[in-house]
């Protein structure tokens, strides 16, 4: 056994150990922290599989900002723990049979005792044929050539999210002094004031009448 | 860099994967209630299927399994997000996360 399988069963034990933690410890910020140590352990063996990038993309944005926001929300709302936790040991029994058999059958479908005999063949990345690039090159070149257009897309979903994760918690609170940025751009001097033609009340006086031309 | 000579198989990323993938699915069974452990496991879900494009991709030699994990990763995080921001907005609406408390549109 050389040392990148026995890594390998390390990080998947402490994996799968983990998540079973996720679903079943009763504090929910606990939960979130084991979640973290999924993501992390996971994220080691795709790095044992060649795909560093992912590896790296995987820690940094869900450990470093998605699981931070599930923190933040778990610790934002007041949840009573007592009533959650209800119907749990009810549906303990269906749900590890489910769980159990199925795993059983993915075991048979994919033939898992067969496909460990034979072992991952050369890196296609670090292979010489392709000119021994890393794996982000590798990925890279396939990202913005062949994929572009859905790389674009991945964009524009993302700043959808945001636009409508913002607009779905903004609050608009009462008595609460707001400007209001498209009225501002849209003012004209004519909802300003008004031009009022209209006489004048007093009289101008008359001036005198010129007196001999000035010497 | 140098070909790192292993007895790692696409069988052990499958067995992982299938692994997680049921752990997670027991997660939903066990917590149907609260909403925010459904959505920590449905997570679950998209890792597991992640690791095994990552194996398949490996075994093949094609970029396109790691391409899709990439754009996964992107959709999931949306999800995280727009997920959340419901959930705190029926939080304050309600003031609870019961799934069993959330039957408005029963009729």
């Amino acid at each position: 056994m050389d040392y990148a399988l026995l890594a390998f069963y390390v990080f998947a034990a402490a994996a799968v150990m983990s998540a079973v933690a996720v679903i079943s410890v009763r504090n929910m910020v606990q939960a979130a922290l084991f979640l973290v140590l999924t993501f992390f352990t996971v994220a080691c063996t795709w790095i044992l599989a060649g795909a560093e990038f992912l590896g790296i993309a995987l820690v940094l944005v869900y450990v470093g900002a998605v699981m931070v926001l599930f923190l933040f929300v778990v610790m934002m709302l007041d949840i009573d723990l007592v009533r959650i936790r209800e119907g749990y040991v009810r549906y303990l029994p269906v749900g590890l049979l489910v769980a159990v058999v199925m795993l059983g059958e993915m075991f048979v479908l994919i033939g898992v005792k067969a496909r460990m005999a034979t072992p991952f063949g050369v890196n296609a990345a670090s292979a010489a044929t392709a000119g021994d690039v890393p794996n982000t090159t590798w990925l890279a070149r396939a990202l913005f050539t062949d994929f572009l257009l859905p790389f674009e897309v991945a964009a524009v979903i993302l700043t959808i999210a945001v636009v409508a994760a913002v607009m779905l918690t903004l609050r608009r609170r009462v008595g609460a002094k707001h400007q209001n940025p498209m009225d501002q751009a849209r003012v004209r001097a004519a909802d300003r004031f008004r031009m009022v033609k209209m006489d004048a009340t007093v009289k101008p006086v008359e001036p005198a009448p010129e007196e001999e031309a000035k010497p | 860099m140098i070909a790192l000579e292993t007895g790692l198989s696409l069988g052990h990323y499958l067995a992982l994967g299938a692994a997680l993938f049921c752990i997670s699915l027991a997660g939903i069974f066990l917590n149907r209630k609260n909403v925010i452990v459904l959505l920590m496991s449905i997570e679950l879900l998209l890792l597991a299927v992640n690791i095994n494009f990552v194996a398949f991709s490996r075994e093949l030699g094609d970029a396109a399994g790691q391409v899709f994990v990439f754009f996964i990763l992107t959709v999931a995080a949306a999800e995280a997000a727009i997920g959340l921001a419901i959930l705190v907005t029926l939080f304050r609406n309600r003031r609870t996360i019961d799934v069993a408390d959330i039957d408005t549109l029963k009729g």
